[in-house]
C-alpha cells in the first residue's frame, strides 16, 4: 500500500475514533500501517548515547536488576546523571535466561515482606513503565507428595499470609480437577495435594528488560550498552569512578547489579563474596495446544513447568552443581530434569524439546540475596540472586535505589545484610547451611 | 565431564557430588588468634575465579574418596585431579 493510501486509512480509522494517537507509539494501526511497509518504519525505543566523563551514579549491570535500579532511581528518587553500564547488550543475562516464574512464596521473615513486595509491585508494573510485559497472574501450585510436606506447606502458607500474600491449600481432588493429566498414582511419589498461590504467574523476561530501559531512558537515564566496567577507581576508600570498554567514567555512587558475574567485579575492589557462580539450565518444547495454564512444581523431585503464550512447555529442574562461568550446562542435569517430568508428567514424554541453554547465577551461602553497602564508601553490591532473581526484578530495582539514594536499606530489605553470615544471621530457606550448590 | 581418578581411571562426573572450593582442606586453627575471622573467611568468602578452580569433588557412587580437581570454569575443561589425601599431606596436614 502506498504512503497516501495508509494516511487516507489513518484519517478514516481517526474519523471513526479509532487513532493511532500521535503519542501512543504503538497501536493495532500501526503494527498494520509497518506490516503493509517491511517494518521499515519503527524507531529504537530508547537512546544509544555516548558515554558523558562524569555522572552521579552508575549502575554496572543492564539486566532486569540493574535497569530497574536505574528507572526507580530516576522516578522515585529524583536522581539525575545516571548510567546504567552493559557488557554486552541489556538483556543478554539472566534476565533473557530465565523461566520467569513471580511468586512470593516464601517461609521466612527476612524474605517474604519483601518478596511479597516485589509481587504488588508486579501488579502494577505495566501501568508504571507503560509497557506490556505480559504480566500473567496464572497461579503456582507446589505439589505435596507426604504428610509431612504437606505440614512443611501448611506453615508456609500461614507464613505467607501472616505477609499479607495470598496462600491456599488445595487436595488431591482439587489438583486432579485443575491438572488431570498429573501421575497422581505414582508408587513412590503419589500426589495429596498441593500449595496454590494464585497471584502468582510468569512475565515475559526480555519485556521486562525493554520496558525498564525505556522508561529508565525517557527520565534522562543512559543506558550504555558494550560498555563492560574493567576496573573499579577506588582512592583512599572511596570509589571515584569505573574504567570502561568505552573509557574511564568518573562518579560519586556506583552500584553492582551483575548477577553471575558479581565475584568478578567485586574482586576489583579486592573484595570476596559470600557467592558461587554455578549454571542452570532452562528447557523449551515446541508448541503445544493449551494444556497447563499456571505453573506446577514436582515436590518430590527438581521439576517446574509452565506454558508459554507461544505454546512451549517452559520447564527446568536444579542446578548442575559446580561452579561454572560458562552459560552452558551438562547432560546428566538434562536427564535429571526429563526423568523429573516423566516422573509427575508421563505425557511430556510426547513433546520434542526445541531449545535448551544455561545461565550462570551467582548461587550465595544461604539461598537468599545481598542489597548492601560495602566496605568501600560509595560501592553498593546487588547480587546473590541464585534461581530466583526474577521475581524479584521490581523489588530488588526498588530496594537498591533506596540504598543508593539514601544510604539506608530498604524497610522491605534490611535483613539482605553482606555480613550477615559473620554475625550469624542468614536467611537459610532449606536449611542447607554454607553450601551455595545445596541451595 | 570425565573426571580422570587417579586410581580408577576415566570415571563419569555424574558418579561424584561437590564440595567447593579446594581451600575447604585448610581448615584454620580454632584456637589461634583472629580465629573468628579466619572461620568467618573460610566458611562463607569464595574467590570463586572465571578460569582455573581448585576444588573438592567425592566419589560418592565409587570409590568414596575425596579428589582435588583443577577445572577451567569457563570451558568445563578438567586439567588435573589428585587424590585430596595427597594433596592435604603435600600441604603439611596430618600425617
Ligand atoms: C535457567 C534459569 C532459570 C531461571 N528461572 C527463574 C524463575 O523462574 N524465576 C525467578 O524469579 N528467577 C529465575 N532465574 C533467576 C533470574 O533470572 C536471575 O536471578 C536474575 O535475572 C538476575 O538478575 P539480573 O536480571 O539483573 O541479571 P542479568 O540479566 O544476568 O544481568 C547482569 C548483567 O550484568 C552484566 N555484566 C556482567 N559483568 C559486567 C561488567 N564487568 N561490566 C558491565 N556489565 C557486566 C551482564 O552482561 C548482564 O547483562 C533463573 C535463572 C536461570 C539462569
Amino acid at each position: 500500500m502506498s504512503e497516501t493510501g495508509i494516511a487516507s486509512l489513518r484519517a478514516g480509522l481517526q474519523s471513526a475514533g479509532i487513532s493511532d494517537g500521535t503519542p501512543m507509539r504503538y497501536s493495532a494501526f500501526r503494527l498494520f500501517a509497518e506490516a503493509l511497509r517491511g517494518h521499515r518504519g519503527w524507531r529504537p525505543a530508547w537512546r544509544d548515547p555516548e558515554p558523558q566523563a562524569e555522572y552521579d551514579t552508575l549502575v554496572i549491570g543492564g539486566g532486569g536488576h540493574g535497569l530497574a535500579t536505574a528507572h526507580y532511581l530516576a522516578s522515585r528518587y529524583g536522581a539525575q546523571r545516571v548510567a546504567v553500564l552493559e557488557k554486552g547488550w541489556i538483556g543478554g543475562g539472566n534476565v533473557g535466561r530465565n523461566t520467569t516464574i513471580v511468586r512470593s512464596n516464601y517461609l521466612l521473615d527476612g524474605n517474604e515482606p519483601f518478596y511479597e513486595y516485589s509481587l504488588k509491585l508486579w501488579e502494577g508494573l505495566e501501568q508504571d513503565l507503560n509497557y506490556n510485559a505480559m504480566f500473567s497472574q496464572r497461579g503456582i501450585l507446589n505439589l505435596y507428595h507426604s504428610d509431612s510436606q504437606r505440614d512443611a506447606y501448611i506453615r508456609r502458607g500461614n507464613a505467607m499470609k501472616l505477609h499479607g500474600a495470598d496462600a491456599a491449600l488445595v487436595g488431591a481432588e482439587g489438583v486432579r480437577a485443575m491438572y488431570p493429566w498429573l501421575n497422581f498414582d505414582n508408587a513412590r511419589f503419589p500426589i495429596q495435594g498441593g500449595l496454590l498461590q494464585r497471584r502468582a504467574g510468569t512475565a515475559r523476561h526480555d519485556a521486562v528488560a525493554w520496558g525498564y530501559a525505556r522508561a529508565a531512558d525517557r527520565r534522562g537515564v543512559d543506558i550504555l550498552q558494550n560498555c563492560e566496567v574493567t576496573g573499579l577507581q577506588i582512592e583512599g576508600g572511596r570509589i571515584t569512578g569505573v574504567d570502561t570498554a568505552r573509557g574511564p567514567i568518573r562518579a560519586r555512587k556506583v552500584g553492582v547489579a551483575v548477577a553471575g558475574s558479581s565475584s568478578r567485579v567485586m574482586a576489583m575492589a579486592g573484595l570476596r563474596l559470600p557467592v558461587e557462580s554455578h549454571v542452570l539450565q532452562a528447557f523449551v518444547t515446541e508448541g503445544l495446544k493449551p494444556l497447563i495454564d499456571g505453573v506446577v512444581t514436582f515436590g518430590a523431585g527438581h521439576f517446574y513447568v509452565s506454558q508459554s503464550d507461544k505454546g512451549g512447555l517452559v520447564f527446568g529442574g536444579d542446578i548442575d552443581g559446580y561452579n561454572s562461568y560458562a552459560q552452558r550446562g551438562n547432560l546428566p542435569v538434562v536427564e535429571d530434569v526429563i526423568e523429573g517430568g516423566m516422573a509427575i508428567m508421563p505425557a511430556i514424554g510426547r513433546a520434542r524439546l526445541l531449545r535448551m541453554w544455561g545461565g550462570v547465577m551467582d548461587m550465595s551461602m544461604d539461598g537468599s540475596p545481598i542489597i548492601d553497602r560495602t566496605p568501600v564508601e560509595g560501592l553498593y553490591f546487588n547480587g546473590g540472586w541464585c534461581y530466583g532473581g526474577f521475581k524479584a526484578t521490581p523489588a530488588s530495582g526498588m530496594a537498591f535505589a533506596h540504598l543508593l539514594a539514601t544510604d539506608e536499606p530498604h524497610p522491605t530489605a534490611t535483613a539482605f545484610r553482606l555480613d550477615r553470615f559473620r554475625r550469624g544471621f542468614p536467611i537459610d530457606e532449606k536449611g542447607a547451611g554454607a553450601q551455595p550448590n545445596l541451595h | 565431564m570425565i573426571i580422570h581418578h587417579p586410581l580408577l581411571g576415566p570415571r563419569d562426573a555424574q558418579e561424584f557430588t561437590v564440595l567447593g572450593d579446594a581451600s575447604l582442606i585448610d581448615r584454620p586453627d580454632g584456637m589461634a588468634e583472629g580465629a573468628p575471622d579466619a572461620f568467618d573467611s573460610y566458611l562463607h568468602l569464595r574467590d570463586n575465579p572465571a578460569g582455573t578452580h581448585r576444588e573438592l569433588w567425592y566419589h560418592e557412587a565409587g570409590d568414596r574418596s575425596w579428589l582435588v580437581v583443577t577445572r577451567d570454569t569457563r570451558t568445563h575443561e578438567v586439567m588435573q585431579v589428585e587424590l585430596a589425601r595427597d594433596v592435604a599431606l603435600a600441604a603439611g596436614r596430618g600425617r
